[in-house]
């Protein structure tokens, strides 16, 4: 190094010289890649036509999707994704009001009875190729979802439909369902048993309607694209980009046009990161994002408006009940039990608004007979208490016969929030009972699979309503129940779940859901952790968005767009 | 000059002795290894290095002996608090339910405009276990909704959370108990009417939280051992946390410590594997060249462009790890599995250009093994393609290690390391930055440390600068 | 050449065969299959599904069928994207991954060499410093880090400056393309950084440099002719596989910045056991690779002549 210092200097410095000269030239270089790189991207579809998450001029609204929707066939759709479009650009028999009440859609009126009912179609109901919706097309979607070959995973839906679940189990052919169409206007349909809930079923995507000519002419594909696709609803799709973009422009076919005063909805962006959407909306190019625990400190300081709203769903920690797993003891889930404290888990560990701490299977929002079924048939809960679940656990120890328990094993997902949820339990009951519990982090198939094996102790695991009455959550602990996935099983809570799907009376079936309400609780079936809310901002110039449990959410079709806010 | 005539004499003309005068050694010969580490030795950044190495030994084997605190307890009323000083908390009595407070409407008052507000007062002391605000009923409104900003929500009417709606007009009262902080909030109260929209007046009330517990959690905690010692209204120091607490309220130091073995153990072991690995591939493959070659380099195509995920779910499933326990061994294999390849590549590359050098054919000449060739010649000429390789592979180990943990392929929670404190902080970036900060620093500084004693090992093994200083 | 192009060739294929088998039969192995789903199906539908999609044959025959299939071309259809067959999702997707890939690629070459350069000549003093601590800081954060980093940083300036500078997400048009191709090119930017850095400081030293001062050379020829040659191999050997794993790989920066690209698809599909997607994938990004590390080696040639590959 010593004596060609001096040489190497002159020769370095001359070096960078040059080497700032490539850096021009890299400049220039990159500047012409760029053109060259625009010029082919344009070939390949543009991207978001405004930057503006509300455009007054034009009636837009753009927005952000969570996923790519994986298709749009409503028979088969089972994600909230795709409920979510195809609430827009398709409709069914009824639909649900900003009250949550059921009100004409295709349906101009119909007729309730115990065992069936009758529905007499509006005349200026169109599909988005001028032709009228007609009650043919109601049969055909239903035997459709119904038909084994199309193996719909939401096909239950529709077995309040007479010799429904017979099609579904191959037993019967199509044309044997219990909907005919009387006429072009007319539905007759009959139910296989009296079920006093079918109307809100009615307003399912399952339930929507399909054209038959149309489906059979898309030769297996239809749903699959923009073209594939024929709209009864206020928008219709125009633009499908695979896991790029989705547009609705309102549908001029539509009969109640007049109502829909948004003219487009643009979805731009589909991404799944809530950073990014949040950055979005600081940007000003979407209408409206949720927010997650860590974005509200920065909500709150950017003086958003802050929305939230229960959107449905009961999170708890299921047993499992097989013989030779040690979650069968009743004083150990006692145990459990009273060291679980709902509220710590959403107040100081998630600390979201609108998460409210569980204390039942039935989630607040459900309605009873007269009022809120929770208000008519309160919840028996217990409070936390350290020594009598102490007291529990060496009873527990005493009827296994054991010294210790061996390691509780929690099943959970791989995200952050399941981490986080799963590592609070851990801690708590190590700290409260001395027991060791074992994090199973399993990745989404390998989870099922292991749920379905029965291969765990505790899972986490939730419910999302299908539709609006407590039967939805009261059947998951039947003993025939798929979902029931620890097995639980108890004569007498499926003899109430029977008596809830064929009473119409609705005094008996609430007073079956409060019987089962109390069994869940006195037999310590679940632990109860949370409701979920989702806290979310606006665009305080949008207007009339309809947030719900059940049903289209968010649902656009009554929002307008004012000028100042 | 003088011409005096020159005097020889026989004894001059005799032969002159053979001095054998040897040339004498200023220092012992030296070996190129002997060289390189004396090189070593006295260069400043490897010595650096070296103390950086040395204090991170220290914080993670000594450290949990001095900072005693368990990295898995969780402290719920401290979460994610930022480094500081301890806090002080006030002792009351347990969290009792509240009844809340109802009131009967007054009779049908017409003058009572729709904007007309309710003045908001606390029904009791504000405090970190819960704030109890009461308010005075509205005949008109069908409703209330409870906000809660810690910012004032004037003058744009940011009233922030919407923490609860009440639709009892009877129901006059709130209990607050989300993530309370000590500090200033400001609750505002918005009427509602039947269909659940909001009026536009509000009305707000500034309150001081402070932070609370009782003598019970003090137990439970082990702050104290005895219940009685404590009377409402004492003060006690709550447990001192000097780097903050992470986002379920556990002590950053400590995680920190224990993290480091974790880190450390694997981001040291697994580099080192396979880089081994990729050197002794990679040389033999470029060496012998030719069908071996070929057939070599396809196999690391072959382990490249297999999907890593679906491979680790089976190595945890074939090495029998049970559910929530910590896979070490699969991950190491698997880490070393997934690096060698890129190693072997350009250890083959550099042995590609080496091994038309001039002095391999002279040392083959000379009779050199192929093994000697290698070890002796390539390797050290490929030194420095090789310990970049070692300081990159460094992060990125304990990157995928906390992305293997996190899907459930690694350590088991609550164990710590500190990429998956990263990955953890990366969701509380912005509002809490510590909980990135730390594990990102001390990750920074490992690799700091390996670029360095990279950089001297460079320099040490350079052949064209051995002899000089 | 030519020859010895197509010889690679072959043994491309054969590798490629080799991965999509070892892959089929490791997804098999797997517990779980891509027709569960959190609501649990009856018995008959599960069975209809199996039916549709051809599970229901042994595993043998599945194999062959999906061989013979990959043979000519058709990878089926998606499980999870239903109706969507596999070679569209590459068809749609690719390119826009590739685009981005490019881009971070170009970036990271030029800003490799360009700063390695730098700090090998200016060694020691402070471009060297100021560099190597900018490195190590970006290799010592993790990539998700980095891109919700670059965006919030994007939505700052944005809205410091009133206007939109370049667009926060998205995908379409040249600006969408800068932010996240530079974050998705950092880390590679980084290592190329490090690389140049050593080879340079080898070659700096080297005797043909000192005849070439001394034969009174320009040192600019000097630096371009011979010490860049010389300290690209090993750039050159990164560059291949780090081509074919950015434009494949680049997950978190398109879940960041919303890009259509197909990184995403590589992960889901194997969160979501979607068997056509994860063997189209893995298959595809196999070929890429293989194409890729055939070109390298052909450069090698290029770059440095004593280097001979037959």
């Amino acid at each position: 190094m010593g004596e060609i210092e001096n040489p190497a200097n002159t020769v370095s410095r001359t070096a960078i010289k040059q080497v700032l000269w490539l850096s021009v030239v890299a400049t220039v270089g990159f500047v012409l890649l760029m053109g060259l790189l625009s010029w082919a991207s344009d070939l390949t579809g543009g991207g978001p036509r405004t930057l503006s998450g509300i455009d007054a001029n034009t009636g837009t609204v753009t927005l952000v999707l969570a996923q790519e929707p994986p298709q749009l066939d409503s028979t088969r759709a089972t994600d909230q994704v795709s409920g979510m479009i195809l609430g827009h650009v398709m409709e069914g028999l009824l639909r649900y009001d900003e009250h949550q009440r059921l009100e004409a859609a295709v349906a101009e009126r119909w007729d309730l009875r115990e065992t069936g009912a009758t529905f007499w179609l509006r005349e200026d109901a169109l599909w988005s190729d001028g032709q009228p919706v007609t009650a043919h097309d109601f049969v055909f979607a239903w035997q459709t979802a119904l038909d084994p070959a199309t193996a719909s995973e939401y096909a239950f839906i529709l077995y309040p439909l007479k010799n429904a679940e017979a099609i579904n189990t191959g037993q019967s052919p199509r044309n044997q369902l219990g909907a005919r169409a009387i006429s072009d206007r007319v539905l007759e349909v009959e139910l296989e048993r009296p079920t006093s809930h079918f109307s809100k079923l009615v307003a399912f995507p399952t339930y929507f309607p399909l054209r038959e000519d149309f489906y059979r002419s898309r030769d297996g594909r239809y749903g699959s694209d923009a073209v594939d696709l024929l709209y009864n609803g206020p928008f219709q799709m125009v633009r499908w980009v695979h896991g790029a973009h989705v547009r609705l422009e309102k549908n001029p076919y539509y009969w109640d046009a007049e109502r829909i005063r948004i003219n487009v909805l643009d979805m731009p962006y589909i991404t799944s990161d809530t950073t990014a959407a949040v950055n979005l909306f600081k940007q000003g190019a979407i209408a409206t994002t949720g927010l997650d625990a860590e974005a509200l400190d920065n909500a709150l300081k950017l003086r958003w408006n802050i929305k939230r709203y229960q959107d449905g769903s009961v999170f708890y920690l299921d047993f499992n009940f097989r013989p030779e797993r040690i979650t069968s003891n009743y004083s150990l889930r006692k145990a459990l039990e009273l060291i679980n404290d709902p509220s710590e888990l959403v107040y100081k560990v998630i600390k979201i608004p609108g998460y409210q701490p569980g204390v039942s299977l039935f989630p607040a929002w459900l309605n009873g007979v007269n009022g809120l079924f929770r208000q008519e048939y309160p919840p028996p809960t217990t409070r936390p208490n350290v020594e009598e679940a102490r007291r529990y656990l060496a009873l527990a120890k005493q009827e296994l016969g054991v010294d210790a328990i061996p390691p509780l094993v929690l099943l959970t997902g791989d995200s952050p929030f399941s981490n986080k949820h799963a590592e609070y339990y851990q801690n708590l009951v190590m700290q409260t009972l001395g027991l060791e519990v074992k994090i199973d982090k399993q990745i989404f198939k390998q989870r099922l699979a292991k749920m379905t094996s029965g291969d765990f102790d505790l899972v986490a695991a939730g419910w999302g309503p299908d539709f609006d009455d407590p039967l939805t959550f009261a059947d998951l602990y039947a003993s025939w129940n798929q979902n029931n996935r620890g097995l639980y099983k108890n004569p007498e809570l499926d003899r109430l779940v029977r008596v809830a799907q064929n009473s119409i009376d609705p005094k008996t079936r609430m007073d079956a859901f409060g019987e089962i309400q109390n069994i869940l609780y006195e037999d310590v079936v679940l632990l109860h952790n949370y409701e979920r809310g989702i806290v979310y901002v606006q665009d305080p110039r949008l207007r009339g968005v309809i947030r719900r449990a059940v049903g289209t959410d968010p649902d656009y079709t009554n929002a307008f767009i004012i000028d100042t806010p | 000059m003088s011409t005096a005539p020159l005097s020889f004499d026989p004894a001059d003309f005799e032969p002159v002795a053979v001095e054998r005068k040897t040339q004498t050694m200023s220092r012992p010969s030296l070996s190129y290894w002997q060289d390189a580490w004396r090189r070593l030795k006295a260069n400043r950044r490897a010595l650096i290095s070296l103390y950086i190495v040395v204090a991170l030994a220290l914080f993670t084997l000594g450290g949990p002996l001095v900072w005693t605190v368990d990295p898995a307890t969780q402290d719920l009323d401290q979460v994610s608090q930022p480094p500081g000083l301890p806090p002080t908390a006030v002792i009351v009595t347990p969290y009792q339910p509240w009844a809340g407070v109802t009131a009967t409407l007054p009779a049908q008052n017409a003058g009572v405009a729709k904007e007309a507000t309710a003045a908001i007062r606390l029904a009791e002391p504000a405090t970190t276990q819960a704030v109890r605000i009461a308010w005075d009923p509205v005949v008109s409104a069908a409703g209330y909704r409870v906000y809660r900003n810690v910012y004032s929500p004037e003058p744009d009417r940011a009233l922030g959370l919407p923490l609860a709606e009440v639709f009892n007009p009877e129901q006059v009262s709130f209990e607050d108990r989300l993530d309370l902080r000590p500090g200033r909030y400001w609750y505002s109260i918005v009427l509602l009417d039947a269909s659940g929209g909001e009026a536009t007046q509000y009305t707000t009330l500034q309150v001081e939280v402070a932070r609370v517990t009782s003598a019970e959690e003090a137990v439970v905690f082990g702050w104290v051992d005895d219940a009685a010692t404590l009377q409402p209204g004492d003060a006690l120091e709550l447990p001192y946390h000097p780097l903050g607490t992470d986002y379920l309220g556990r002590d950053m130091l400590a995680r920190l410590m224990y993290g480091a073995r974790v880190s450390l153990l694997i981001g040291i072991v697994a580099p080192l594997l396979f880089v081994v690995a990729g050197i002794a591939y990679g040389s033999a493959a470029g060496f012998i060249g030719g069908r071996l070659d070929q057939g070599m380099m396809r196999f690391a195509d072959f382990v490249v462009a297999l999907p890593f995920l679906l491979f680790m779910i089976l190595f945890k499933i074939a090495f029998g790890i049970g559910p929530g326990e910590s896979g070490i061994m699969p991950m190491l294999v698997a880490l070393v599995i997934l690096g060698w390849p890129a190693t072997a590549r350009l250890v083959r590359g550099q042995i590609l250009q080496i091994r038309e050098e001039g002095y391999i054919a002279a040392s083959q000449l000379l009779g050199a093994k192929t093994s000697y060739l290698i070890m002796r010649h390539m390797i050290p000429n490929t030194m420095g393609v090789i310990l970049v390789t070692l300081t990159f592979a460094v992060p990125s180990v304990i990157f995928t290690e906390a992305f293997l943990s996190f899907i459930g392929m690694g350590v088991a929670p609550p164990i710590p390391s500190w990429g998956s404190m990263c990955n953890e902080g990366i969701r509380t970036m912005l509002s809490h930055p510590h909980e990135l900060i730390f594990p990102a620093l001390f990750i920074s500084v490992t690799v700091l440390a390996f670029n360095l004693l990279g950089d001297g090992m460079r320099d040490a093994l350079d052949v064209r600068m051995r002899g000089r200083e | 050449m030519l020859r010895y192009t197509i010889r690679r060739l072959v043994q491309g294929v054969i590798t490629v065969w080799f991965i999509a088998t070892t892959t089929f039969v490791a997804m098999h192995m797997v517990p779980g299959d891509p027709l569960t789903s959190e609501r649990a199906t009856t018995v008959e539908i599960r069975r209809n599904l199996e039916e549709r999609y051809g599970l229901d044959r042994p595993i043998f025959e599945q194999y062959v069928i999906y061989v013979g299939n990959m043979a000519r071309g058709d990878f089926g259809i998606s499980f999870t994207q239903q109706n969507r067959r596999v070679n569209d999702i590459i068809r749609e997707h690719f390119p826009i991954s590739a685009t981005l890939g490019i881009l971070a690629i170009t970036f990271a070459a030029f800003g490799g060499i360009l700063w390695g350069a730098l700090t090998a000549l200016y060694r020691n003093q402070l471009p060297d410093v100021a560099i190597m601590f900018l490195v190590i800081l970006a290799i010592s954060v993790p990539s998700f880090v980095l891109a919700a980093l670059g965006q919030i940083t994007l939505v700052n300036i944005n809205a410091g400056l009133g206007v939109t500078v370049l667009p926060v997400a998205g995908w379409g048009t040249v600006q969408h393309m800068i932010v996240p191709s530079l974050v998705l090119g950092l880390g590679t930017m980084a290592f190329l950084t490090r690389l140049m850095r050593s080879s340079m400081l080898e070659i700096m030293n080297a005797d043909f440099i000192r005849t070439a001062r001394a034969k009174g050379l320009p040192p600019t020829r000097i630096f371009l002719k011979h010490q860049l040659r010389n300290a690209a191999l090993p750039v050159v050997t990164v560059l291949g596989p780090a081509i074919a794993a950015i434009t494949t790989g680049g997950f978190v920066v398109e879940l960041v910045f919303a890009i259509p690209g197909l990184g995403r698809y590589f992960v889901q599909a194997v969160q979501q056991l979607d068997y056509t997607v994860i063997m189209g994938t893995t298959v595809f990004y196999g070929a890429f690779l293989v194409v890729m590390v055939i070109i390298v080696d052909l450069v090698y040639g290029l770059v440095d002549a004593r280097v001979r590959m037959a």
